[in-house]
């Protein structure tokens, strides 16, 4: 069959057997187990209403549950398995022979910098151009145009800067714009940028820079528009500069935003993937967890090992859920 | 805020230029990306795209006619043209010329240069040639020539050509024209009746849409004139779009019933469950990877749309019921109450009052998961693409690019510029919804 027409299929059988579903089991519910009729009607809708709740919840809680919360627990259970010998039970050893590759520290080490460098330089981007955008006129021009990475994805995003890093022949002219800069301030030749370690890393790290500025601006210029005008004024009749304003007053109300803003850059600096995968592939020193993993996965075909970097980046992602968590119980009360 | 009291802040100029700075670096990127897919592989590979707006210094090598068209006239062999008749190109204006690579400016235009294998060369700045020699010019091909001229900027649809298939960005301009002037002659012929349809057309989701449409109708019939190269990105175009409407369309009905029952419904574990579902939304994509494939594999689902459809609904879902509860949890209690008053069943109620009015938030999510299924990787690599490669998305297909044609910038620049068109497009057309869809989700 034709893809569009299976495409079509599912979603008219996808929308139609949800709403199918939704409907049909309320009225199965209300009509024939506990009708709202007869002797027991009280209790029947009491009855009735206790089960609805299950009946909406149901589809999201199976497909949460087998497509997010079944995995966990089967990528732990791998990932102490051997697939070799039958999937049997190996305790740690994938663990440790992981540990004992070189290539895994190097992809901790440089995750490790990743997580210290973009989240920062996002969130400083961010805030720098949230509120340099919102005191001018044609600010939601600008914000718009930083804000368009966004929509670009890793991949098109890699190809995009691979053109800024391309290198050509010392004798021949640049065509990308980093060589181009170099050669004119004084370089002596030009650079093959994604193979210098330590600054190739950097410079993939610039590209999810690029990409997530935007979201932290519009998160944080929403912020700031939230601060309460009185404790700016207040703070110019004191005589407070502009510099003091923005670090002394406005930063520290917003700093519960920045937290989060801070940490999803983080959560999605954990899983970056496509990027170090388009650019380099993890060669010349640049690998991070989840190429790791991907290689291990797919090049190597060695589950064990791969789940136990999938869990490695569990591991790091859990004290963030564990906030999230805290956090959205305290709303709840 | 900062002015009151009608001060103008002093370093109101310092902004306006610190912005420019942004917005320039931001851009230049991209616009790198843009203006290199209209450039051909010459123009590519001798000069920086930036300096494609502005004519530039070029040196050719050009080749004169071959000796076999010399013409002899009294003891004369004459050999003439126009050197860039010859290959093919627009006259410019030849600064100097040479006729060894050793010297390539050794001459200036309208001065005679003595050929090596013997008789003369004359070149004027017109890129017009006299050749001349007492014997006959032998071997078989012309002259070569080195100028040095100015050439005009010059930008092509050549790439895309080669990408899409041939004409298809002339046939999507000319559709996109036609279906703007039926769309605003429709808009004036019924403006006092509008219908739904007319009355969508004007506002930026109703243009994106129509975008949309035109851009998967011209796709298509340049796949069905064929003109296709293995580079082919139509095919994938498609594939992406097939995997990314039902991925989108599908998680949005099972989250928002879920949400309702999260937002308006009473029942014990109501809090644990939303708790849960806040944490799954940090989850890492990358631990449930094998499990479902090797789940995939044993319930005979394979690798394929239906997985990979599957994939995304349960990637999507969690962050789906967390922003459409948040959204529905906001709404009146009244209108809800009244409804449960006047006899409205839950269902009733949700069809009826919250599904029309949780709108923005259900536009908010589409938007996300659209933009992240149509850009995303993994999901497809790991449940989409098989052995056979007969399905890839836009995104696989260009990594490959990248790996056998990391150097031929016009195709890779071309099919990335195409891969972000229609993200840029929804991006653009309905940010308003996806700003909202953010705060909602972060700020909380």
């Amino acid at each position: 069959m034709h893809p569009a027409l299976q495409g079509l299929l599912t979603i008219v059988i996808g929308v139609g057997g949800c709403v199918g579903y939704f409907y049909f089991s309320n009225v199965l519910l209300d009509r024939v187990i506990f009708p709202a009729r007869g002797r027991d009607m009280g209790r029947n809708i009491n009855r009735a209403n206790m089960v609805r709740p299950w009946l909406f919840l149901f589809p999201a809680i199976f497909a949460l549950g087998l497509y997010l919360a079944y995995p966990v627990a089967e990528t732990l259970r791998l990932s102490l398995t051997d697939r070799a010998a039958g999937g049997a039970f190996v305790g740690l050893a994938n663990y440790q022979q992981m540990m004992a590759e070189p290539k895994f520290w190097e992809a901790l080490r440089n995750n490790f910098m990743w997580l210290l460098i973009v989240p920062a330089a996002a969130t400083g981007f961010g805030l720098l151009a949230a509120q340099l955008t919102d005191r001018i006129r044609w600010g939601n021009l600008a914000k718009s145009l930083i804000f368009m990475p966004m929509a670009i994805s890793f991949v098109g995003a890699g190809v995009i800067w691979k053109l800024v890093y391309e290198q050509r022949p010392v004798d021949v002219e640049q065509i990308g714009v980093l060589n181009a800069i170099y050669l004119a301030l004084g370089g002596a030749e030009p650079q093959t940028w994604m193979t210098i370690p330590l600054w190739n890393s950097i410079f993939l790290m610039v590209v999810l820079v690029w990409i997530q500025t935007g979201f932290a601006m519009v998160i944080l210029s929403a912020a700031l528009r939230g601060i309460p005008e009185e404790t700016v004024e207040a703070a110019i009749i004191d005589g407070a500069g502009p510099f003091q304003i923005f670090f002394k007053i406005k930063v520290p109300q917003i700093m519960g935003t920045i937290m989060v803003v801070w940490t999803t850059i983080t959560l999605v600096v954990l899983k970056v993937f496509d990027i170090v995968f388009a650019m380099t592939n993890g060669q010349w020193e640049t690998q991070v967890l989840a190429n790791y993993m991907f290689d291990k996965l797919f090049s190597a075909n060695d589950w064990g090992v791969g789940s136990a970097s999938a869990m490695i980046i569990m591991l790091l992602v859990t004290p963030i859920l564990a906030w999230n968590v805290y956090n959205a119980r305290k709303e709840m009360r | 805020m900062d002015n009151i009291a009608g001060s103008k802040s002093s370093l109101t100029w310092a902004v306006h230029i610190s912005v420019a700075v942004l917005v320039f670096l931001w851009l230049f990127p991209t616009v790198g990306l843009f203006v290199s897919s209209f450039r051909t592989s010459d123009q590519i590979a001798t000069s920086g795209w930036w300096k494609a707006m502005f004519p530039s210094v070029q040196n050719l090598q050009l080749r004169a006619k071959a000796p076999e068209l010399q013409v002899e006239t009294d003891g004369l062999y004459v050999i003439e043209g126009n050197l860039f008749a010859e290959d093919g190109r627009d006259q410019t204006e030849i600064s100097v010329y040479g006729i060894s690579s050793r010297a390539i400016d050794a001459f200036r235009p309208a001065e005679t240069a003595e050929l090596r294998k013997g008789g003369t060369i004359t070149v004027e700045a017109n890129g017009d040639y006299l050749m001349e020699h007492t014997e006959a010019f032998r071997g078989s091909r012309g002259q070569r020539v080195f100028v040095t001229a100015e050439i005009p900027p010059e930008f092509t649809l050549t790439n895309y050509d080669t990408v899409l298939g041939k004409d298809v960005v002339k046939r999507l301009v000319i559709y996109f024209a036609a279906a703007m002037i039926f769309a605003f002659v429709l808009r004036y012929v019924v403006r006092d009746r509008a219908g739904i349809m007319v009355a969508a057309l004007p506002t930026s989701g109703g243009l994106a849409l129509l975008l949309l449409l035109i851009l998967v109708f011209g796709l298509s019939t340049g796949t069905v004139e064929g003109a296709q190269t293995g580079d082919s990105m139509a095919k994938a175009f498609f594939s992406t779009l097939t995997v990314t409407i039902p991925a989108t369309i599908i998680p949005i009905l099972v989250a928002a019933f879920a949400a309702y029952a999260l937002a308006w419904m009473d029942f014990p574990g109501r809090a644990l469950l939303i708790a849960i579902i806040v944490g799954l939304l940090v989850v890492p994509l990358q631990l449930a990877l094998i499990p479902l494939l090797k789940l995939h594999l044993q319930v005979g689902i394979g690798k394929g749309y239906l997985g990979v459809w599957l994939a995304h609904t349960g990637f999507g879902l969690p962050l789906a019921i967390y922003l459409l509860r948040n959204y529905m949890a906001g709404l009146p209690r009244d209108i809800i109450e009244n409804a449960k008053v006047d006899g409205a069943t839950d269902f009733q109620i949700f069809v009826r009052i919250i599904l029309p009015l949780s709108f923005p938030a259900l536009a908010s999510f589409a938007i996300f998961q659209f933009l992240w299924t149509w850009n995303d990787l993994l999901v497809a690599k790991v449940f989409l693409i098989d052995a056979t490669g007969e399905t890839t998305v836009m995104t696989n297909a260009i990594v490959e690019l990248l790996g056998t044609r990391g150097g031929n910038w016009e195709i890779l620049a071309t099919a990335a510029f195409v891969s972000i068109a229609v993200p840029l497009i929804v991006f653009f057309a309905m940010q308003k919804y996806l700003v909202r869809g953010l705060l909602a989700g972060s700020v909380k």
